[in-house]
């Protein structure tokens, strides 16, 4: 294929039975060969016996890791922890470990998307300087959660079990846009994801914050949120406008992002 | 406390048995568990994979010892995946991989100090410059793709810097030949340093080679291509200081002997006691194993075992940080060339020598280790947590 196929263009995916009718035909008869004829599946364990054998291992397992000690118990970091004792400290520290290697990476994310949107040949949407604006947005978020972290003595460096199990489950989306032949549509794809995942964790995060009296960072985490979500209203737009574009209703794009709840800056 | 390898006899191999559960078994915490857990895990995992290499190798060229040897091949198949399937599912090939560089830098490090020959402790030396800078393109690809910070897995133990470039360790084949030992004279911990070496750097061009394609990102592709090189000049060398003429049946007691020799070093140094408790099963498997082949060395080769093992092992090796040793090599000889089976200084390599001419080459339209690391400073938290480098990287245009 060459460097200005594109994905949606009809050509040689041999994925599907359709691409092989005969030997399809015969693999289908082919799969009962080795298995006992007439027994249903269920009454051989079927898929039960793979959960079975899952519960066993999870019964045993302990988790992924657990918090760090403190770092330091002095001076404003002491009073803070203080203050958030009995309120489950720990968790809220680990929420915030999960945030900031989110951001973290999303920094990363949004550079990859760069590359795409420099190696696209016809894109309009969206602009260079778009995703510089959210890049250092979630750089911004990065630095507020270090020091969040730092004030409640917590170490910023260290990763947390949320933030391992957050990073296993968001590692797709480096893959796919770190991919050369992924399109800008596609990456649009992944980042919105992201962007998804990241509106409620900042919901969630600073409901926290509030609710464990944690007024100046609650503040701090509303203001990241509003900007998580003019991210995810840029993107559902990009998103819409670029498959609108690929599959010839650009009108239609345009009265789709009106329906974003919140819309873009103007 | 020394070990006494001919007294201490071991499980006899019919006793040596698996269930898969416990192959599967629980891995180590990436978070929890001490880097040097995962140093010996991925260091006993090339051990159990060079002894595999080894061993078809020598069922190939030996007709006679094929029985013999599909029987312990097979108890090594089990305990190699025992011990590889001790890395978690949330370690990916990506960390596994630094974790792989940090075994290269400090066990080399530590073999390098015990090493008794000083010629071989040279090739050691050199060696361990260039996987040290291997962690240093790697650690900067981790930052760089993922935003994250490759201190989490190496835990303060290994500085994370440019070591001898990676663009100038490619060398024409010849140069990467070293003498090696007399195995008529040789001292036995230069042997079971030679095989320790050579297992880790092997298994190390392995993964490499497997994992290198799956990757999507162009940059970790390429990196991956250029350092498996580098790996597998390494090889190159370490499999040359090995005397090509001890028979195959000595190089078989001499795997079994550097199979003992890691586990008992694991025994001493590892934290987590259930952990612990597979390198002392495993420690008296190889034992057995090891009694196995020194029967098999007396019936066919009718020579006496103790012409070629040391009564009592050596000095282990240590798993901790041999951070000054590593400065002081850097300080030293992070210039140094290969130029035939000799290590030597920046000024005896010619302009127009055959690695000069053959790097130049292959580096004719670039290199991915200067690319990937261009400008990198290694800094607490990644290089987007650092005040100057962060506020650098915050201007994408």
């Amino acid at each position: 294929m060459s460097a200005h196929t594109d994905p949606i263009d009809l050509g040689a995916n041999r994925t599907g039975m359709a691409t092989s009718p005969l030997d399809a035909r015969k693999l289908i008869e082919g799969a009962t060969l080795g298995v006992p004829a007439g027994i249903p599946s269920d009454a051989q364990g079927g898929a039960d016996a793979l959960e079975e054998e899952r519960v066993l291992y999870s019964r045993e397992a302990g988790p992924l890791g657990t918090l760090p000690p403190p770092v330091s118990l002095k001076g404003a970091a002491s009073t803070i922890i203080q203050g958030l004792k009995g309120k489950d400290a720990n968790g809220f520290i680990d929420l915030l470990g999960e945030r900031l290697a989110f951001e973290r990476s999303g920094v990363r994310l949004y550079e990859l998307l760069a590359v795409k949107l420099d190696a696209a040949s016809d894109s309009h949407a969206p602009t260079r300087a778009e995703i510089e604006d959210i890049r250092r947005d979630e750089l911004a978020h990065f630095t507020l959660l270090k020091g969040a972290l730092e004030k409640l003595g917590a170490d910023p460096t260290a990763v947390t079990p949320s933030a391992d199990a957050i990073a296993v489950a968001s590692s797709g989306v480096v893959k796919l846009l770190a991919d050369p032949r992924t399109t800008l549509t596609e990456a649009l794809k992944g980042i919105l994801t992201v962007e998804l995942v990241d509106n409620d964790s900042w919901l969630l995060l600073a409901d926290v914050a509030r609710r464990m009296g944690q007024e100046e960072l609650a503040v701090q985490f509303h203001d990241a949120l509003a900007q998580e979500q003019r991210h995810l209203a840029r993107v559902r737009g990009w998103l819409a406008q670029a498959i609108d574009g690929q599959i010839g209703l650009k009108s239609a794009a345009d009265d789709r992002r009106t329906d974003v709840n919140a819309p873009p800056p103007a | 406390m020394a070990l006494d390898i001919f007294s201490e006899k071991g499980v006899p191999l019919d006793r040596q048995v698996f269930t898969w559960r416990e192959l599967a078994g629980k891995p180590f915490s990436k978070l929890n568990d001490d880097a040097f857990t995962r140093v010996r895990v991925i260091l006993m995992n090339g051990i159990e994979s060079e002894a595999l290499r080894f061993s078809h190798a020598c069922a190939r060229m030996n007709g006679a010892l094929q029985g013999p040897l599909a029987r312990v091949r097979r108890i090594e198949q089990h305990q190699q995946t025992l011990v590889n399937w001790l890395n978690p599912g949330d370690q990916s090939p990506l960390e596994t991989t630094i974790g792989f560089e940090q075994t290269a830098i400090e066990v080399t490090a530590s073999v390098a100090q015990n090493e008794p020959d000083p010629y071989l402790a040279q090739v050691f030396r050199f060696g361990l410059l260039e996987d040290f800078d291997h962690l240093y393109r790697y650690s900067a690809l981790y930052d760089r793709l993922e935003g994250k910070d490759a201190n989490n897995l190496t835990q303060c133990y290994t500085d994370i810097t440019a070591g001898r470039p990676t663009v100038v360790q490619h060398r024409d084949p010849a140069d990467d030949l070293r003498a090696p030992y007399q195995r008529s004279t040789a001292a036995p911990l230069t042997k079971l340093n030679a095989y320790t070496i050579m297992a880790g750097e092997h298994q190390t061009h392995d993964y490499y080679m497997n994992i290198g394609p799956t990757f999507s990102d162009p940059v970790a592709r390429e990196l991956y291509a250029e350092i498996a090189s580098i790996e597998e000049q390494h090889v190159t060398q370490y499999e040359s200081i090995i005397d090509p003429n001890e028979s195959w049946l000595e190089k078989w007691l001499l795997h079994e002997a550097t199979e003992v020799y890691n586990y008992w070093s694991c025994v001493e140094s590892e934290g987590n006691r259930r952990i612990k408790g597979i390198w002392e099963r495993f420690l008296a498997y190889e034992l057995g194993q090891l009694h196995y082949v020194m029967e098999l060395f007396k019936s066919i080769e009718r020579r006496d075992p103790a012409e070629v093992l040391p009564q009592q092992l050596p000095t282990r090796i240590k798993f901790e940080s041999q951070r000054e040793f590593v400065r002081q090599t850097l300080a030293r000889e992070v210039d140094f060339r290969a130029i035939g089976t000799q290590i030597v200084p920046l000024a005896a390599e010619a302009p127009d020598s055959p690695s000069v001419r053959y790097r130049e080459q292959l580096n004719s339209q670039g290199s991915p280790t200067e690319t990937v690391a261009a400008g990198y400073i290694y800094s607490p938290g990644t290089e987007l947590a650092n005040p100057v480098t962060g506020s650098k990287e915050g201007r994408l245009v």
